[in-house]
Formats: structure tokens, sequence, C-alpha cells
């Protein structure tokens, strides 16, 4: 009779711890997300009030005039975003093509290890190699040289994005397209390739958030221009690079356009994940 | 009607024949086009550190192996040492470790076997949300809102229970060290997150039902069956996201103040190799100076890799091993 009691209470304590842990965990998956509602909350509050019409069509104003915009700061991020695809998407998702389709198992792990290695480079040592790379070599910071620093970022991104979804393909499609007596690279480029598409865009699209959202790889090699940029290989403006200018300044102006900046930053970069993560429902959800 | 000889055979063979070589030589250029793109990756480790030593042949060759032990940086005077950095870096990286190791575990713990179904979906976004926030606009938010906060709040408070430990006594300036440390702690908590997550997820279910079978509760199968089963995964997981912190520039930069000294307090500024280098690299004015920046970067790519790397081998071995046991 005592024993049974005993066993029931010790039961109950084990449940009782066990719910215990549950809650513990809980309150630290609250604590790991507290951090994204508080920037955004902060980001949003102040950023609003310097947003304006002027904020995406004027050039940033001297220190102590009040208004004036990141016009070009917005168009640099896009064109220094436009001149690392045109190397980092092909590189990108050529080479997640090979891993997928070609070569052997062992040189492929470690082609794979690599990229893993290359995506845990910090960014800031991209900046250094590409400012050794180009800016030296011709004497000037540039567009083209943030571009570079952004491109080598995004490949070993893109190049593991595609390689899994390439993998996703069913062999099926390959070895119908072979079977009609279609060539091996029309075969990978117009049934696989194409298969797959989506998820490569998507791969791409988040390669380009995150590099977007990037800084210290600019600092010495875009370096930032307080006008419109009319030659690629002169310095341009980037957002984050201006956010950041602007956030250790003095001046409290120059706070709120950095706030604003931010806004603008934040909601390209949300905008971009959560387009994503519903495309990629949609398809999940159909396959 | 026969079935065809082997004559008609032979037949029907040349024109397939005369069918493939325009495709062969097709396949052909774009494999070694693939192949050369899928190498372009060793081509970027090779460039990496062929420019980095470039970069800082001189310096390496006048400083020696004291350039990691000096702890004068002293552009005028030309004296380089960038052990304030290295401690910087460490330091940094050792509280953001203490602060997110614990929560991010316990944070996929929960998301793969205690938190109900439904709310599962909605945190793992969550936290890739937060993974996706730009490290400038955190460090903005850091300035501004977490760095006075933590000095009006937060740093006072533990300086009553703590103050009578080194590393929490003497003034309290905003910009700190342990500034520093939470925003790293804030960058990595993500990258642990789910990359702990993976690991348990990859843990068989087997394992899990083995437990349950024996009466225990969720808590006792996670901590016998998954958690014991995970181990050496989540270690990478941990060392993955020490990769991270150790490279973690923008945000670290904007509050941990930026002054390169050897102090005991955490409440006093400090600075790392990676805000060393976005600070100083457009101002450096002489080549020795240059030179310097590039060698610590050097320093600061040779401690990621060793880190990545073994990150990426304990993260391979235990996919690997947990793949062919894996019942879902």
């Amino acid at each position: 009779m005592n024993k049974q009691t005993d066993r029931k209470d010790h039961h109950s304590w084990r449940k009782f711890k066990s719910g215990i842990v549950s809650g513990l965990t809980f309150c630290s998956a609250v604590l790991v997300i507290a951090p994204l509602a508080l920037v955004f909350v902060y980001v949003l509050k102040s950023g609003i009030g310097a947003i304006n019409f002027d904020f995406f069509t004027n050039l940033p104003k001297p220190v102590g005039v009040a208004g004036g915009g990141m016009a070009n700061a917005i168009v640099g991020t896009l064109v220094l975003l436009a001149l690392a695809s045109v190397i980092g998407i092909p590189v990108g998702v050529l080479g997640g093509v090979f891993l997928a389709e070609y070569g052997t198992a062992r040189v492929n792990a470690v082609l794979r290890f690599i990229a893993d290695v290359l995506n845990g480079v910090p960014s800031i040592i991209w900046g250094v190699v590409v400012y050794g790379l180009i800016v030296l070599r011709f004497k000037s910071f540039s567009a083209y040289a943030g571009g570079l620093a952004l491109a080598l970022i995004m490949i070993p991104l893109i190049l593991r994005t595609t390689e899994e979804v390439i993998l996703l393909v069913p062999v099926g499609y390959r070895e119908a397209a072979l079977a009609l007596g279609i060539a091996r690279w029309k075969t990978i480029l117009q049934i696989v390739v194409k298969t797959a598409s989506r998820g490569i865009v998507t791969g791409i699209l988040l390669a380009l958030a995150r590099v977007g959202g990037e800084t210290a790889p600019l600092l010495f090699t875009a370096f930032g221009n307080r006008f419109w940029n009319h030659d690629l290989s002169e310095p341009i403006a980037a957002l984050p690079l201006q956010i950041f200018t602007y956030a250790i300044s003095p001046y409290d102006d120059w706070h709120r356009q950095a706030w604003a900046g931010a806004l603008v930053l934040v909601t390209g970069v949300f905008c971009v994940n959560v387009l994503v993560r519903i495309v990629t429902r949609v398809r999940t959800a159909s396959a | 009607m026969s079935a065809i000889t082997f004559e008609e055979a032979d037949s029907i063979r040349p024109a397939q024949a005369r069918m493939s070589p325009p495709s062969r030589f097709g396949d052909k250029v774009f494999y070694w086009l693939t192949l050369s793109m899928a190498f372009a990756v060793v081509l970027l480790v090779i460039l990496i550190g062929w420019q980095l030593t470039l970069g800082s042949s001189y310096a390496v060759r006048r400083f020696g192996f004291g350039f990691l032990t000096g702890s004068a940086w002293d552009p005028v005077a030309e004296e380089f040492g960038a052990l304030p950095f290295i401690y910087g870096t460490a330091v940094s990286s050792l509280i953001a470790l203490l602060i997110a190791v614990p929560l991010s575990v316990a944070t996929a713990v929960y998301l793969t076997e205690l938190a109900p179904l439904w709310i599962r979906q909605p945190i793992v976004s969550l936290v890739e949300m937060l993974a996706a926030i730009p490290s400038v606009i955190l460090g903005l938010w850091g300035i501004f809102v977490m760095v006075p906060w933590l000095r009006d709040y937060i740093f006072p408070f533990l300086q009553r229970i703590l103050g009578w430990t080194p590393f929490f006594s003497g003034p309290i300036y905003g910009p700190s060290m342990l500034a520093g440390g939470i925003i790293v702690a804030i960058m990595i908590l993500p990258i642990i997150t789910s990359v702990s997550r993976e690991i348990l997820r990859s843990v068989p279910d087997l394992q899990r039902e083995a437990a349950y079978a024996l009466g225990a509760t969720r808590w006792e199968v996670t901590r016998i069956a998954v958690l014991s089963y995970a181990r050496k995964g989540l270690f990478g997981a941990v060392i993955l996201g020490l990769g991270r912190a150790l490279g973690e520039t923008m945000a670290v930069t904007m509050v941990i103040g930026n002054t390169p000294q050897i102090a005991a307090s955490l409440f006093k500024p400090g600075y790392t190799l990676a805000s060393v280098i976005a600070n100083e690299f457009t101002e450096a004015t002489s080549d020795m100076y240059l030179q310097a920046l590039f060698e610590i970067g050097l320093v600061l790519f040779g401690v990621t890799i060793l880190v990545n790397l073994l990150a990426q081998l304990l993260l391979k071995t235990i996919t690997a091993g947990a793949d062919p046991g894996r019942v879902q």
C-alpha cells in the first residue's frame, strides 16, 4: 500500500518535472524571439516619422540642414545587387548543377564541405580580399569592387541551395528525357533546372536579401558616396553603409535618417523573406 | 514478320551515331562549364589566403609572433600588437556563447520535443526572421535602445549583486565588452537554434519510442533518448555559432566602445579583430598600418576557418550516422 502511494507520488513528481522543463524551454523560445519584436517595434516607431516622399527622391543634405533623403543609397544598393548577381548567380547556380548532376561522390563531398566553410567566413574578410584584389590595383574604391565583394559572399550560398533543390527532382524525369534521345546538357537545363527553378529562384532571392543588408564588405570597396554615382568605377552609396555612417554620427537629424533607412532596409529584407516563405509553402502544398 | 536480323540491327546504329556527336560536344562544354563553376569555391579559398598573406607579408616578417602577443597598438610609432583585439574577440564571443547556447538549445528542444505542434512552425519562422535582420540594424538598435537600457538598469543591477568580482566592478560605461557580447549573442541565437533543431530532428524516432515504451515522461525521453544521442551534433552547432560570433562585425563595432585595452571589468569598452578592420582600414595612412590590418584579417580568417572546419566535421558525422536509422 505504502509502496504504491510512493510510486504514485514519484510519478506525479516526474510529470511535474517534465512540465517545469516544458515551461522553461518555452520561456527560452520567447527570449529568443524577443529581440526580433523589440528591434522591429523600435525601427517602426523611430523610422516612420522620418519617412516621406523626399526620403525616396532626394540626396542626403549636409549636416544642420533638415530633410533630405537616401535616394542615392537606395539606388546604390540595387545597383550593387545587380552587379553581384551578374557574377554570383551564374557561378552559384552552375556550380550547384555540377554538384547535383556530375562529379564523383568524394570530390563533391569535399566541394560541399568547402562551400559550407566559406559560408562561415566573416563578411569583413571578403571586403579586405576585394580591397587587395581590386581597389589597390585600380587605386579607387568602386561600385565594381562592392558588387564583387557581395558576389563572392553569394556564391557559396546559392551553390548549396541550388544543389539541394536540384537533388529533389525525381530521377525519372532525367531518365525519361534521356530515353527520348535528348542530350544530357539539354536535359539538365530544360527539364531538371526548369523543374527546380522555383527553388533555385528562392535560394537566389534569399541570398540577395542576405547580402543586401551587408555593410562590412562594402566599407572599403563601395565606400559610400554622398552624391549620385555616374560611373561604376567610382565609389557608390549603399543603404546599409549610409545607415552605419549616420548611426555613429553625433547629429540628431542624421540619427532620424538612419532609423528611416533602417525601416526601408528591414521592410525590403522582410518582404523578400515573407514572399519566399509563401512561395515555398505553395510548392510544398502542391507537391 | 520475323525478328530483325543482325544486319538490320547494325544498319540502325549508324543513324543513331550520326545524331550523337553534336550533343556530345554540347555535353562536354556544359560539363566543363559547370565543373569550373563548382571548383570556384576552391579558388575562393585560395584567393582569400593569397590576398591576406600578400597584403600582410611585410608585417608578418617584421613583427613575427610578437604580433600575436604584443599589446601596443600605436600607428604613429608603427608599433602593432594584436593581443587586445584577440582578447576582445575571445571575451565577447565567450559572453555571447554563455548567453546564447542555453537559450538556443532549450528553444530547439522546445521546438522539436515539447511544444504543441501548431506553435512550432510560427516560432521557426520568427527565428528565421531574426536571422534575416541585417547586422547594421541590430547595431543601430544597440546604440540607441539597448546600450542606454543596459547602462541605466541592467549594469547597475549586476554591479550590486556581483560587484565584488573584478568582472563587474569599476565605473559603468554604456558601450562596453558586455554590451558587445550581448549583441553578438542576439546575432548567433538563430543559427545555433536552427542547426540544433536540425540535429534533434535527425535523432531516429525509434530512440524516442523505446524510451516512451519504458514509461518515460516527455522530458525524460528528451534527456535520455534525444539529448544524449545528439550531444556531438549539438556541440557542432555551438562551434558553428562560435565561428559566427568571432567574425561578427557591424553590430559589435557599434556597441563595444572600440578601445584597444585588456581590462578585467566587462563594463569597460573593448575592441575586436573584426571591428578594428572595419574602423581603421580606410584610415590606414602608412603602408605598415595597412599591412598590420591585413595581418589582423589573416588572424581572423585563420581562426574562423579552423573553427568552421571543426564545426562542419562534427555536424557531418552526426547527420551521416543518423540517416540510416531515420524512421520518418
